[in-house]
C-alpha cells in the first residue's frame, strides 16, 4: 500500500509527502557539496569522486533496504512506479545528458539545490532545462523510433539474469565498494598532481 | 561569504541520501525526480503565450490531462529539493550570489555553458525517461536495466568531453 499504487500521488496528501521528501533530499545533496558546479564536475578531471561515493552508496543503502523490508513483508516492489527500460533511447539520451550535464556544470536536481544555494549558473541551466524539454517536446513526432529504440518495458538486472532481488541488492553493494576503492586511488594519485593551466 | 566551509562525508550524505530514496518508495511508491518538474514548468510557462501550441502538443498535451501541469507530486518535490538546499546552504554559511565557475573562465562564458548544457541536459531526460535523480539514482536502487544504461551513457560522454571543457572548470 503506497500513494502511487492507491492513485493518490497527485492528491494533497500526495504533494505533502513530496514536498518533504523533497527537503530531505535537497538537504542531503547540498550537504554532500552539490550544490556547486565546480564540485560536481571535478570528477570529469579525476580529482574528486564524491559523486560516485554518494550516487552509489545511496544507491545501494536504497537497494538492500528495499530489499530488507520486501523480505519482511513491509513493502510489494510489484507495486512501485519504475521507469521503463528503452535501451537505445536511454543510451543516446544518456550521452546527450551527460553532455549537458558536464557543459553546464548540474543535472536537474542538483541544479534546485544550486539556485536555493544562490547560484546563477543554476538558475541559467534551469532555464536552459525548461527549453530543452519543450524542444523535445516539439521534436517527439519527428524522433518516435529513437523514443521507442529497444522498448523493453519494465526490465530488472535480476530477473535477467535470474537470480533473486536480494542478490541483486547485495551484488550492487559489492560493485559500489569496489567502486569506492578505485576512486581513493584515483584521488590518492592525482594529489600528488599539482593542476596545470596553459595559457 | 564563506565557501570553505567543509562538506559532509560523502559516504555519510550518500546513506542519508538512500534512506531518503527508501522513504519515498515506501511512502510514494514511486522514487524521488527532477527533471519531470522542470518539463511541467516549463509547458505551464509556454502555455501563457502559446496556450493551443502546448495543449496539442502529444508529449506536453499530456500534462493537461489532470487540468494543470503544476498539479502533480513532481511540482512539489521540486519546490521542496529547492527549499531543502537554501536551507541546508543557508545553515551552513554557503549561501551567496554568486556565478560559479574555474579560475580561468568568464562570467559570459560560465552563463553560456550553463544555458547550453541546460537545453542538452533537459533534452535527454526527456528521451531518457528521466534523469540523474529519476532515472540513475531511483532506477538504479530498484535494480533495473535502463537505469545503468542511461548511468553508463552519461558519464561516458562527460568522462569523453571534460576534456575540451577545461577552461570552463580548472
Amino acid at each position: 500500500m503506497n500513494l502511487y499504487d492507491q492513485g493518490l500521488l497527485d492528491t494533497a496528501a500526495g504533494f505533502a509527502a513530496a514536498l518533504v521528501l523533497g527537503l530531505l533530499f535537497g538537504f542531503w545533496l547540498e550537504r554532500a557539496g552539490f550544490g556547486s558546479s565546480r564540485k560536481l564536475t571535478s570528477i570529469f578531471y579525476f580529482r574528486d569522486w564524491a559523486v560516485l561515493k554518494v550516487m552509489f552508496s545511496a544507491m545501494a543503502v536504497a537497494a538492500i533496504g528495499l530489499q530488507l523490508l520486501a523480505a519482511m513483508g513491509v513493502v510489494e516492489p510489484l507495486q512501485f512506479y519504475v521507469p521503463d527500460t528503452v535501451i537505445g533511447a536511454q543510451a543516446v539520451g544518456g550521452v546527450v545528458f551527460g553532455l549537458g550535464f558536464v557543459i553546464g556544470g548540474f543535472c536537474p536536481g542538483t541544479a534546485a539545490v544550486g539556485l536555493g544555494s544562490g547560484r546563477i549558473d543554476a538558475l541559467v541551466f534551469l532555464i536552459g532545462a525548461g527549453i530543452g524539454s519543450m524542444a523535445f517536446a516539439a521534436a517527439a513526432p519527428a524522433i518516435s523510433p529513437l523514443r521507442e529504440l529497444g522498448a523493453s518495458g519494465r526490465s530488472g538486472i535480476p530477473e535477467l539474469l535470474g537470480i533473486d532481488p536480494m542478490t541483486g541488492a547485495i551484488g550492487l553493494l559489492v560493485v559500489a565498494l569496489l567502486a569506492f576503492v578505485m576512486a581513493h586511488a584515483v584521488e590518492a594519485r592525482m594529489r600528488r598532481i599539482p593542476e596545470t593551466y596553459e595559457s | 561569504m564563506n565557501t570553505d566551509r567543509p562538506f559532509w562525508n560523502p559516504y555519510l550524505a550518500g546513506a542519508g541520501l538512500g534512506l531518503t530514496l527508501l522513504l519515498s518508495y515506501v511512502v510514494l511508491g514511486t522514487g524521488l525526480g527532477a527533471s519531470g518538474a522542470i518539463a511541467r514548468l516549463a509547458a505551464a510557462s509556454t502555455h501563457t503565450v502559446a496556450s493551443e501550441a502546448v495543449e496539442n502538443n502529444a508529449v506536453t498535451g499530456a500534462f493537461y490531462d489532470d487540468g494543470s501541469p503544476l498539479r502533480s507530486y513532481l511540482v512539489a518535490m521540486f519546490v521542496g529539493t529547492l527549499a531543502g538546499g537554501l536551507l541546508s546552504a543557508v545553515s551552513a554559511g554557503r549561501a551567496a550570489i554568486a556565478v560559479e565557475r574555474g579560475p580561468r573562465a568568464s562570467v559570459s562564458a560560465r552563463l553560456g555553458a550553463a544555458v547550453v548544457g541546460g537545453v542538452l541536459a533537459g533534452f535527454g531526460a526527456r528521451l531518457s525517461l528521466g534523469c540523474t535523480s529519476g532515472l540513475a539514482l531511483s532506477g538504479g536502487a530498484m535494480l533495473q536495466v535502463g537505469s545503468f544504461v542511461f548511468t553508463g551513457a552519461t558519464f561516458a560522454a562527460a568522462f569523453a568531453a571534460a576534456p575540451f571543457l577545461k577552461r570552463l572548470w580548472r
